[in-house]
């Protein structure tokens, strides 16, 4: 019950704090923003937090998302609610579908190879976005999408950060979240000891990828402007940063960073001061390398808030009573 | 006919400057398993004190890239110690992201004002380009040079590897870092070695394109850098030749899919076909298959 209780007081802190002009339309620009890309990140940390499958092509699916909704929206949606949910519904389907596709073949690679082919796939879709209006010519190609309704609000970018957590939390502390482990740990063990691995992976891979393609259907009905170079290589690197940095095998850690990151890039915009704006790229860059060498495994490697641990598995071992056979 | 044979030259001059890269790229993962994503910003930087060299600092062409190379050594071996050596031990991922901390810094860092600045420069070319016909298509002289400089770093490249102590103790510290100590050799100093020599060939890499495509910016590195690990990894990453294969393969997917296919979609045929040979060869074209092991 802590978890809904202390997200419900967040969502009243926030909703107050709104209502009475202490956060401005900046600083609500850039908590949505953090928490569509903890979303999105979730989904990497399904895919190589848990699972272990090197993926540099996440904002690939992000864009897939983002511009199907985003599409959808705009075409048919002209802001009405119904229309937008089905619209993010789309978007995580065609980006989990278009997942399932590739992730059948380009799966059997390893780490570093797996990496480099899903980098070369998000290269692949960055060219076709920019040459999409080629074939559907309301998406705008190179120069962007615009004309998509605001239907997206902190509440509702809000529930569906709540509900993602909850399902990532879910799978995480199923059968699938440890056959995951196992996979991530040492896959010819794990298919030794008769995991389906193929099956896990792509599940994890569909999974995550989904989670981006609902981000990016939130991304374009947040902000009036969809560019294929917000889904560039670039980005597909920021999640793998918050992942990494929020520490492999923690969901907690991926979103407290997510907010953290996106909030610390915005943030030295203010620290900086105007005349060494110039440096942000600098010291974010700093910043990365000295915390990846004072953390190597992340933030919460391995750990998550308790309050979002079932009861069950929250019971150290050796301590609290024991439940029958051995070492339940 | 003649088109696509002069293609196929600028093909051949595009990859001889991924060779330079991928080379730095593969001997860098063969020793320590890293995706040096700071390496196309070492060949940025290297351009850029290329193009110092012959004009502001007045240098003879060839004294340029021997003082860009030289200076990029010594930068690639401060990267290494300051950014991966205290990662040596921790996850290979601390490592790459160690790395993409370097590349943005390095690219930031120019692009500020007191350094080379944000915007693109267009380059003066160190001598006049001229070009005679090779079987009735048109050589420039620009590809000739950029040819003759990769091929003796090559050849000095393989006599080094091959004929010199440094270059077998990298070969026996590629195959396994702690049978190597244990006869003698000293890891770090042969890891220095491997990041000083990778990255002053990409510094020569990063002149020769600067001559070759005359205009250049802080973020320049990026996409030739990408390009040329996917060279690396196309040709079986870790294996010598493999980079060499691999770039002059890129090179002319490159040019050719730019010329007879559409410049907009170059990329995609180039990381299409890079997927296509994983999916056929999981290890690249001229690697071999590892045993799996528990």
């Amino acid at each position: 019950m802590v978890f809904p209780a202390a997200a419900a007081a967040f969502y009243v802190v926030v909703r107050a704090l709104t209502g009475a002009g202490l956060i401005n339309d900046y600083w609500r620009l850039i908590l949505d923003q953090s928490l569509i890309i903890a979303v999105a990140s979730l989904g990497l940390s399904l895919i190589y937090g848990f699972c272990g499958q090197f993926s540099l092509g996440h904002a690939a699916f992000y864009g897939l998302g983002a511009y199907t909704a985003g599409l959808i929206g705009k075409l048919y949606g002209h802001g009405n609610l119904a229309w937008f949910a089905a619209s993010l519904v789309a978007g995580a389907l065609v980006a989990g579908f278009v997942a399932l596709l590739v992730g059948l073949p380009i799966l059997r690679l390893r780490s570093d190879y797996l990496g480099i082919a899903t980098l070369g796939f998000g290269i692949i879709v960055k060219v076709l976005m920019d040459n999409s209006n080629k074939l559907i010519p309301a998406t705008g190609g190179a120069t962007g999408m615009t004309g998509t309704p605001r239907v997206a609000d902190f509440t509702w970018i809000f529930i569906t950060t709540v509900l993602v957590i909850l399902l990532v939390r879910n799978f995480v502390y199923s059968r699938y979240g440890r056959a995951w482990v196992a996979i991530r740990e040492d896959e010819v063990a794990a298919d030794a000891m008769g995991a389906n691995t193929t099956l896990y992976k792509t599940l994890a891979f569909v999974l995550g990828c989904g989670l981006a393609g609902l981000a990016g259907g939130l991304y374009a009905h947040r902000y009036p402007f969809v560019h294929p170079s917000s889904f560039d290589f670039l980005k597909s690197i920021d999640f793998l940063i918050v992942v990494v940095l929020g520490g492999l095998g923690s969901f907690t850690g991926t979103v407290a960073t997510a907010i953290g990151w996106v909030f610390l890039l915005e943030g030295l915009r203010g620290v900086l001061g105007q005349a060494f704006v110039d440096w942000r790229g600098v010291v974010y860059a700093l910043i990365l390398v000295v915390t990846i060498i004072l953390r190597p495994r992340g933030l919460l490697g391995g750990r998550e808030w308790s309050a979002l641990v079932p009861r069950v598995l929250a019971v150290p071992v050796g301590k609290g009573e024991r439940r029958g056979g051995t070492g339940s | 006919m003649t088109v696509v044979l002069e293609q196929i030259f600028n093909g051949f001059q595009l990859g001889f400057v991924y060779a330079l890269i991928a080379l730095g790229y593969t001997m860098v993962y063969g020793i320590i398993r890293l995706i040096n994503f700071a390496h196309g910003d070492v060949f940025m930087v290297g351009a850029f004190l290329g193009v110092f060299g012959y004009t502001s600092w007045r240098l003879p062409f060839p004294l340029a890239i021997l003082v860009s190379m030289v200076m990029c050594a010594v930068l690639g071996v401060t990267i290494e110690r300051a950014a991966y050596r205290p990662l040596r031990y921790a996850p290979r991922i601390a490592a790459l992201i160690s790395a993409i901390g370097v590349s943005l810094f390095l690219e930031y860092f120019c692009s500020l004002k007191f350094v080379f600045g944000p915007n693109y420069r267009v380059v003066d070319r160190p001598f006049a380009v001229t070009s005679f016909r090779v079987a009735g298509a048109n050589v420039s002289n620009i590809q000739v040079i950029v040819a003759v400089v990769v091929v003796v770093l090559l050849a000095l490249l393989q006599y080094m590897l091959f004929h010199t102590k440094i270059g077998k103790a990298m070969r026996a510290v590629s195959q396994d870092h702690d049978a190597a100590r244990l006869m003698g050799i000293n890891v770090d100093n042969v890891i220095s070695a491997t990041f000083a020599i990778g990255s002053a060939l990409a510094a020569a890499g990063g002149v020769l394109y600067a001559v070759a495509y005359p205009q250049i910016w802080p973020f320049l590195g990026i996409m030739p850098g990408l390009k040329a690990f996917t060279a690396a990894v196309l040709g079986g990453i870790g294996i010598v030749p493999g980079a060499f294969l691999g770039a002059l393969i890129m090179g002319q997917v490159d040019v050719l899919s730019a010329a007879f296919i559409s410049s907009q979609f170059r990329d995609a045929v180039g990381f299409s076909i890079l997927i296509l040979v994983l999916l056929v060869r999981p290890t690249g074209l001229l690697g071999s298959r590892q045993p799996e092991k528990v």
